[in-house]
């Protein structure tokens, strides 16, 4: 099913999605990876504030390229999110709902997930030319001393997205796969 | 003897870096578009229409065809009868990266250290292999490796016994682990024989193949061809969301190795399989 979606991703929008929905979000999201996320949950563990809040908010693992003159941003793709999965049910404790990135998670993760009503969404990894596309707006908020990996609030429009494990626990991962074996036996 | 300036691999070298990273190779441009036309998944059709339009935007508007442009692996075939003058070459292929990740606006993502990491800045140091070969000529690869397929990589050292039934439930086996990881449709490469280091650097080279050419002794290419058909029979399609197309080539290349031993190394690339060559 494809769905049009307006960000900030609330618990009652998170509920109405589903694996495999095909998903355009519209809003503002922040980009980080691995040394933003080991940064980010040190900061909270020492009982500090992020550099966003962290409310309905979603986050996408990316890195992009440097942005040529006249560009938003550069080539920004997904990285592989279970590099995140340290620290993503940290995030999803103190409010961040919705995830962006590709690859496979943790059961801890998806357990998270379960409780706090998280989404996880897959974007095309690879894609970074095509889905730097829906960037409109890129500002640099914190740890520019990351380069590729500094926090960025970013604003998309029509960010093409699949839901690859719901806020139920359902994978894509694994009913995609099962439902094109089923159809070739 | 031919004489050859440091300046000119640094110039190669640069430029390869920067077209590599924009220009989908051919032969991989061709695969994924046999793919999409043989694929019957509705899911999996949609991911490589966008997998093909991405390309396409790279090559039009000279960017980045995906935001990990890698470390920069540099294959050197030096012919034994060059003498280069003017300069340290390492420092020259170094200094070809750190220009080209520059000016062509490409992603800096080298750590210093492996356990206490820190950017180096300039996406140096390359990762250099050095061949030398007959001749006065140098052949310069330059092929942007990303690291989400290469962390799903893997090297087994099989006793003989383990036969080729061995290697093929290890080649199946590496690939159905990664899963979606790697951004698939993937490239396999794999490496048979030799020693442990070796056996891995096959695998590597064979990602630099093109994804039309056979292995020239057709056991192997008739290998190539059954591992294929296999992988493309587990179900993972682009992206990890179900399809035929998990794979878009298998690569073999194979060295003699010891009476003891069976090598085997599988390398996973993307479908951003990137390499350029230019002969000086």
């Amino acid at each position: 099913m494809e769905k049009h979606i307006q960000l900030p991703l609330t618990e009652e929008v998170a509920k109405t999605l589903h694996a495999g929905d095909s998903v355009y979000l519209t809003g503002t999201i922040y980009t980080s990876r691995d040394a933003g996320h080991k940064r980010m949950c040190e900061a909270l563990a020492r009982g500090e504030e992020l550099p966003f809040d962290p409310t309905d908010a979603t986050i996408y693992y990316v890195g992009p390229t440097p942005a040529k003159p006249g560009q938003v941003i550069g080539s920004a793709g997904p990285t592989t999110s279970g590099r995140m999965d340290a620290y993503a049910p940290t995030m999803m404790s103190v409010g961040a709902r919705g995830m962006i990135g590709k690859g496979a998670r943790l059961p801890e993760v998806v357990e998270a997930m379960k409780k706090y009503h998280g989404v996880y969404f897959g974007a095309i990894g690879g894609a970074g030319a095509l889905l730097a596309k829906c960037i409109k707006k890129c500002e640099l908020i914190a740890y520019e001393d990351l380069g590729a990996e500094a926090l960025r609030k970013l604003y998309v429009e029509d960010m093409p997205l699949v839901v690859i494990i719901d806020s139920e626990g359902k994978n894509l991962y694994e009913d995609g796969k099962a439902a094109y074996l089923a159809s070739k036996k | 003897m031919r004489e050859i300036q440091a300046q000119q691999i640094t110039d190669v070298v640069e430029k390869l870096c920067i077209e590599a990273n924009q220009y989908l190779p051919e032969d991989v441009q061709g695969a994924i578009r046999r793919c999409r036309a043989c694929e019957d998944w509705e899911i999996a059709q949609g991911v490589l229409d966008k997998i093909i339009t991405n390309f396409e935007i790279a090559r039009e508007e000279n960017v980045p065809i995906c935001q990990d442009t890698g470390m920069a692996c540099v294959f050197l075939e030096i012919g034994q009868d060059v003498h280069i003058v003017g300069g340290d070459l390492s420092e020259a292929v170094d200094e070809g990266v750190r220009r080209g990740y520059d000016k062509g606006y490409l992603r800096k993502s080298v750590v210093k250290d492996p356990v206490r990491r820190g950017n180096t800045g300039d996406n140096t140091p390359a990762m250099l292999y050095t061949e030398i070969v007959p001749g006065e000529q140098i052949k310069v690869t330059v092929g942007p490796k990303g690291f989400g397929s290469e962390n799903m990589s893997a090297i087994r050292m099989f006793k003989p016994s383990a036969g080729i039934e061995g290697i093929k439930d290890f080649i199946l086996e590496t690939v159905e682990t990664a899963g979606p990881n790697p951004c698939p449709p993937m490239v396999v490469g794999v490496g048979i024989g030799g020693t442990f280091d070796k056996c891995a650097l096959l695998a590597k080279k064979a990602l630099m193949r093109s994804t039309d050419e056979r292995n020239p002794d057709p056991y192997y290419a008739d290998l190539e061809a059954e591992m294929l058909e296999k992988i493309n029979k587990l179900g993972i399609g682009p992206q990890g969301f179900g399809g035929k197309t998990t794979a878009l080539a298998l690569n073999i290349e194979t060295l003699p190795t010891h009476i003891a031993g069976m090598p085997c190394a599988v390398n996973i690339n993307c479908h951003v399989t990137r390499h350029k060559t230019e002969v000086i």
